[in-house]
């Protein structure tokens, strides 16, 4: 699963739904692979604006990526810098969480990836 | 017509096989009035993010993943998948990967897929174009819903009797046909954006002009639609898509 599914993902348990910690989920443990992918970088820029930002950047961290900075980058500050266009292709293009965990900042309950397949099936006294 | 997604790898033992259902999807998808809508919808939205629930083999997300400059009219998409059944999950990756190398120059920015509870695991007004085609078959009872600990959860030799469960999760729908088509139905007001729209398969059991009827008393802006069909059998349409939208 590419990094960018943390954007669109959350807890399932359904009364974690209306907390903030719930959001992004906090991957554990991970272990991470690279896709080789070409550089596109107009996909990039018109990227940005569908992207939570904030929530990104906490995943980025937590994953031991470099910071990223406060603010999304304008397209025009994207194109003209390759460096940034190469790290944000690599971040959200190639990059691919295959093992670890997604941990719940509400619940603190823990989904399994496995083969870089989330499992979001709960346990039986959670459904 | 465009090419169909190669499924040979998949095992049909335990994962549904794709049948008429699943190319009347990709047909009605393909269409030139959908296409058009597809691609006038979201030309403003930056890169949608179509989700199949309970891609199978992952013959229809890999068709819209594949296809994304013929369907949305870019290739600005994203696309993604949630289903029940892990070996579903694993099979959707590789199809998705297979139609996409197939279609270097055409297809869409593929997220991945979650083994999930129809749409659990989503963010609120996530999704841009939902698909399903549902278990719709009428049964006396549901089978019972996987939970975490499942077998549901990949062993490398499933028995006869795990392959069976797994593939009454792909059919089997309760009174109706519609017990979990209505799940996902209801949930559609939380995931779908304000652009957002869904494409449910429904069957002529399934009552549609009662679902379609549920769907409408959701609020004033609410449509539905039949957008593709199998043709009549006895004056009723035996599969038929409902496209549900706002405006």
């Amino acid at each position: 699963m590419k990094i960018l599914s943390l954007n669109f993902l959350t807890c399932a348990v359904k009364a974690c739904k209306s907390s903030s910690a719930s959001y992004p989920l906090h991957p554990k443990d991970a272990e991470l692979v690279q896709d080789d992918i070409e550089l596109n970088p107009q996909l990039l820029v018109n990227l940005m604006p569908r992207i939570d930002w904030s929530a990104l950047s906490t995943t980025a961290t937590e994953l031991g990526f470099p910071a990223l900075p406060a603010q999304p980058p304008t397209p025009e500050e994207l194109e003209a810098d390759e460096q940034k266009l190469k790290d944000l292709h690599n971040l959200l293009m190639q990059t691919q969480i295959m093992e670890g965990k997604l941990v719940c900042g509400n619940c603190g309950h823990e989904y399994a990836v496995r083969e870089g397949i989330a499992n979001f099936l709960l346990p039986s006294h959670l459904v | 017509m465009l090419p169909t997604p190669d499924t040979s790898h998949v095992s049909y033992e335990r994962i549904y096989e794709p049948a008429e259902d699943s190319f009347l999807l990709l047909d009605t998808l393909s269409t030139p009035r959908e296409t058009a809508f597809l691609t006038s919808r979201f030309r403003n939205e930056p890169l949608p993010l179509v989700l199949e629930i309970g891609p199978g083999s992952g013959v229809v997300i890999a068709f819209a993943n594949a296809h994304a400059q013929l369907l949305f009219g870019t290739r600005e998409i994203l696309t993604a998948a949630i289903d029940v059944n892990s070996y579903a999950c694993a099979a959707t990756n590789t199809t998705v990967g297979k139609a996409a190398s197939e279609h270097a120059s055409t297809h869409g920015t593929y997220l991945g897929t979650a083994q999930g509870d129809l749409v659990a695991p989503l963010r609120d007004g996530a999704v841009d174009v939902l698909i399903f085609n549902p278990p719709y078959v009428p049964t006396p009872e549901l089978p019972r819903w996987p939970t975490a600990t499942d077998m549901v959860t990949s062993v490398a030799n499933p028995s006869f009797q795990d392959d069976s469960y797994l593939l009454s999760l792909s059919y089997a729908g309760g009174v109706d046909g519609m017990e979990i088509t209505d799940r996902l139905i209801e949930s559609l007001p939380r995931v779908l954006s304000p652009k957002g729209c869904a494409y449910v398969l429904l069957c002529a059991q399934n009552k549609p002009e009662e679902v379609k009827h549920r769907i409408r008393g959701f609020g004033d802006q609410w449509r539905v639609d039949m957008v593709g069909s199998s043709g009549k059998q006895a004056g009723w349409e035996k599969l038929q898509i409902i496209r549900v939208w706002r405006e």
